[in-house]
């Protein structure tokens, strides 16, 4: 393949850079601590702000601070959490009445500063060796000036008390991929692959990689329906099963560890574990059959697993 | 004893299956395995404070929401709403299915509509009412239930498996940062080109058997005077 990447920075602009990436997304959940301390509609505010400013320093001194700091500070974090006593303050929603009249004002323009974001972070993973992370970041910027040409009523303060505004609605739980991708880790470190693929090789023969690619995506499938979450499975079957059966044998781990998720995602479509998924939507839309979203998506799940499982062994 | 090194693992299946907090499972599951595998206090708070940071990157999202909100506020779901519009001769099955392409083509670039209770609730079930009054039908309850039955499971599918090709999702960073732990280096963009033929073919699939589904439920449910009677 040719090298499209005609734009090079030196090593040391992504890392500076980065660290400007994470100092501004610390502090814009340290913005959210702040302000829900200060609400006074909101029920928990000492729990909220332990939550988010806790997040908010970890985050964005993470690249100093001494790393048992972190982990403490993570612990912190998580307390708050634990005890249900991170709640929501006062919501600014906006009315209909309001976005219809911005609409009628913008109109189909508003698809540019919806799609600038992806656009940036695609070009510069094609085109430079510029993070992604900081081609979102600069994506970020250009959609927030257009935002703000659109409109005058998109002040700077605007942008932050929205970004809250999803921050409180999405709660602790959109700290969870990053939580899992930490223990994960965790588990990486007590050696707990080693445990789990010992005991697979009972079953499964080593050396026989399609059989492994067959167990592999099965497993994040119907390991994912008992969690309900694809995102914990994968840690624990990649490092488990993924790793030792199927990537120890030289096969491709861009496709074999993309895919993996994926096959997760087609549990995910067929547990009522995955409640936000499939089991509240039949309460928001008054649905009768508790199983009605589920039933509808049985049959694409095992039709998408079966060509997963094909791709991964032809293109391996 | 090596077994016991699995509690964590344990701990993980059996805390979701029972549905304690998400977020009390992964902290119990941490602390009990650096426990058991002789890490200790300070090599738990070590390992958290090293892999929190390391992950660092999924915490992206939280950039992004400076403008989703803002968004919003500005009439994105409204012009969503305007280019369903646009559809063709629409039946309640057509649609679903747009919105499952739209869903995913602009999931693709992280954008959201707001999801069941944002867009199929109050923008999609009524165009679809609509659609079936258009063709000189009562919309019937059962076909109905059928139809939401769909529009949540399109919501989903084409969501799953669309934001993996944006390249700084959650999931691709998941997947690179667990094969680094495993000593394989790749790159979100590769990820997300692997992903592409797959989540077409989600979409797709989803769309084709949809709109079959649909166009039986409409001669069960309005006998055969069917879509084109009106035209």
């Amino acid at each position: 393949m040719i090298d499209m990447k005609f734009l090079q920075v030196p090593a040391e602009f992504n890392t500076v850079m980065l660290d400007v990436v994470w100092i501004i997304v610390g502090l814009i959940a340290f913005y959210a601590g702040i302000k829900n301390l200060l609400d006074k509609e909101n029920p928990s505010r000492i729990g909220t702000a332990v939550f988010w400013c806790s997040f908010g320093v970890v985050t964005a001194l993470g690249s100093w601070l001494p790393p048992k700091v972190s982990g403490a500070l993570v612990i912190v974090m998580c307390m708050p959490a634990i005890f249900k006593k991170v709640k929501v303050g006062r919501v600014n929603v906006p009315s209909k009445e309001y976005t219809k009249a911005q609409y009628s004002k913008i109109g189909m323009k508003i698809f540019v500063p919806a799609l600038t974001v992806a656009v940036m972070s695609l070009f510069f993973a094609l085109f430079s060796n510029v993070s992604s992370m900081i081609g979102i970041t600069i994506g970020v910027g250009i959609s927030m000036a257009l935002l703000m040409v659109y409109s005058r009523d998109n002040k700077p303060k605007v942008f932050l008390d929205d970004s809250e505004r999803f921050l409180s609605l999405m709660g602790p739980l959109c700290m969870l991929p990053q939580l899992l991708g930490c223990l994960g880790g965790v588990f990486t470190a007590a050696g707990v692959g080693d445990v789990v693929a010992s005991l697979v090789g009972n079953v499964v023969p080593e050396g026989n990689v399609n059989l492994g690619i067959v167990v592999y995506a099965i497993g994040m499938m119907l390991f994912t329906m008992i969690m309900g979450n694809a995102y914990a499975a994968i840690t624990v079957m990649t490092v488990g099963i993924g790793g030792p059966f199927v990537l120890a044998y030289g096969a491709n781990p861009v496709v074999i560890g993309m895919l993996a998720l994926t096959c997760g995602f087609c549990g995910t479509l067929c547990t009522p574990m995955a409640a936000n998924f499939n089991i509240v939507p039949v309460a928001i839309l008054d649905m009768k059959d508790r199983w009605g979203v589920i039933k509808n998506q049985v049959l694409v799940a095992i039709i998408m697993i079966t060509i997963q499982i094909c791709f991964m062994i032809a293109f391996k | 004893m090596e077994l016991i090194k699995l509690i964590g693992v344990v701990i993980v299946i059996a805390g979701f299956a029972l549905k304690l907090d998400s977020i009390l499972i992964i902290f119990l599951a941490a602390v009990s395995t650096a426990l058991v595998s002789g890490l200790g206090v300070g090599g738990l708070l070590e390992q958290l404070g090293v892999n929190f940071v390391a992950n660092r990157s999924m915490a992206i999202f939280i950039m992004i929401l400076l403008i989703t909100g803002v968004l919003e506020r500005n009439g994105l779901r409204e012009a969503a709403a305007d280019l369903m519009r646009k559809v063709k001769s629409a039946t309640a099955g057509k649609l679903v299915c747009a919105y499952g392409v739209l869903r995913g083509f602009f999931g693709a670039f992280n954008v959201g509509f707001g999801g069941v209770a944002g867009f199929v609730r109050p923008v999609l079930l009524p165009m679809a009412e609509g659609a079936i009054k258009n063709q000189g039908h009562e919309p019937d309850e059962e076909h109905m239930e059928d139809v939401k039955g769909m529009a949540s499971a399109m919501e989903n599918i084409a969501w799953f498996f669309c934001q993996v090709l944006f390249v700084g999702g959650a999931g691709g960073i998941l997947v690179q940062n667990t094969l680094q732990s495993l000593g394989y280096e790749v790159e979100l963009v590769d990820l997300a080109v692997t992903e592409l033929p797959i989540a077409i073919i989600a979409v797709v699939l989803a769309s084709v058997l949809f709109i079959m589904k649909d166009k039986k439920l409409t001669k069960k449910y309005y006998g055969d005077k069917n879509t084109k009677a009106k035209k």
